[in-house]
């Protein structure tokens, strides 16, 4: 059932793979977030309570969950480079974490930011915060680790584990203002139940989510082959595909 | 599977299991000190049976008591009840509050217990829920006018 996906194992794939989907990441990115940011932030409704302070819901909200979702993607991978010892996983795995931390940051300046006006207070630690900065210390924690070992199958497996285990955060975010009570607000999209917000105002944000998602599959997409070509600089595909840039350039040069 | 990759899935799964379960049950005995807030029905019965202390620094959470709100003529000096399902607690505030400071709102204020159902307050902020509509459909649905939130203290 699996088969198809053993062959990305190998380096040389992987950076195949990752070269065919990169345009049509940054493609689908930059369309998505065009249409959603401007549909949001200048033709739909403000709000009843907020009036147009709500906008910045269409920056927080895609990536907050985002930074979650890119915990998940980041600790699944750890878990195929440890149990299955790819070291494509761990490269993925390492390729996920700045980006990852980058949407936490996000989230956590834009609530702060949105917080000050609506509620009254940059911070409070209340639940829901507190376990998202945790977040962002999980991150930083895994590159931290990876960058401590010069051996990097090793920094893989050290930074994998701690990985694994912050997984148990995630949960803790989402439910966070379920289980305790808290002054940041319940889900509005991301629960079973119908979404409280209004059609014509929840689209944008359905597509400033894809367009969050696309960005962060093609900077990761992009870090992977980074990290490969630096990893694997000893292998004569890579020698090859270097001179064939080098070449590709000198011509162009010489054309100019 | 090969056996090596079985018993290293099944070393990563027990301890994940493990670190799961140890974390659930901390967070489980630490609720009452993860909770943001005292309702204020908590404020007079207390979280697991002890009410809070006249003089302890606390926060309560609850919805403004439409009507509840009386403002002094001279001063930023400002008293409301808030309630949640049960009794009601007085919160008194001098300062400025938060611009989605509305009668029904919810509110988190910190201040300290000055009698058993009286807060004195030195923070006052707003708690907002997670519907977002447009001012048309809040008018039609909930009956709620449309305020902006610049105006929303001053026209109570």
């Amino acid at each position: 059932m699996w088969k198809w996906l053993h062959p990305y194992a190998k380096t040389e794939k992987a950076y195949q793979l990752c070269s065919s989907l990169s345009p049509w990441f940054w493609t689908g990115a930059i369309i998505c977030l065009l249409i959603g940011t401007v549909w949001g932030l200048a033709f739909a409704p403000s709000d009843y309570q907020q009036g147009d302070s709500f906008r910045i819901i269409y920056i927080h909200v895609p990536a907050a969950i985002l930074s979650m979702s890119t915990y998940v993607a980041m600790a699944v991978a750890a878990l195929v480079g440890i149990v299955w010892q790819w070291r494509t996983a761990f490269m993925s795995m390492i390729a996920l974490a700045p980006v990852g931390a980058l949407m936490t940051f996000i989230a956590l300046f834009t609530g702060a930011a949105w917080g000050k006006p609506m509620w009254g207070a940059w911070w409070v630690w209340d639940a829901r915060l507190t376990s998202e900065l945790i977040l962002l210390f999980l991150y930083f924690g895994v590159m931290a680790l990876y960058s401590a070992f010069d051996d990097k199958q090793q920094a893989g497996k050290a930074a994998g584990v701690m990985a694994l285990v912050g997984v148990v955060n995630i949960p803790i975010i989402h439910y966070s203002v379920e289980w305790w009570n808290t002054l940041h607000q319940g889900a509005t999209i991301s629960k079973f139940d119908k979404p409280s917000i209004a059609p014509e105002m929840l689209w944008p944000l359905l597509i400033n989510l894809l367009g969050f998602a696309l960005f962060i599959g093609a900077v990761t997409v992009v870090r992977l082959q980074n990290e490969i070509v630096r990893r694997e600089l000893h292998r004569p595909w890579v020698q090859q595909l270097a001179c064939s840039k080098l070449d590709a350039n000198l011509e162009h040069n010489d054309a100019v | 599977m090969n056996p090596r990759r079985k018993s290293r899935l099944i070393v990563v799964a027990a301890v994940g299991g493990l670190i799961a379960g140890a974390i659930g049950l901390m967070l489980y005995a630490l609720t009452d000190s993860i909770d943001l807030f005292y309702t204020p029905s908590e404020v007079i019965e207390g979280k697991s049976g002890q009410p809070p202390q006249i003089g302890q620094r606390l926060r309560i959470g609850g919805l403004v008591v439409p009507g509840s709100v009386v403002r002094d003529a001279t001063s930023l000096m400002v008293s409301f009840d808030l309630v949640d399902t049960g009794p009601k607690v007085t919160v008194k505030y001098n300062g400025i509050l938060p611009d989605l400071f509305r009668e029904g709102q919810g509110i988190v204020a910190t201040g300290v217990l000055i009698d058993n159902t009286i807060i004195e307050a030195e923070e006052v902020l707003a708690k907002h829920d997670e519907e977002y509509m447009p001012p048309e459909l809040a008018e039609k649905m909930k009956g709620i006018k449309h305020v902006k939130p610049g105006q929303g203290a001053g026209s109570l």
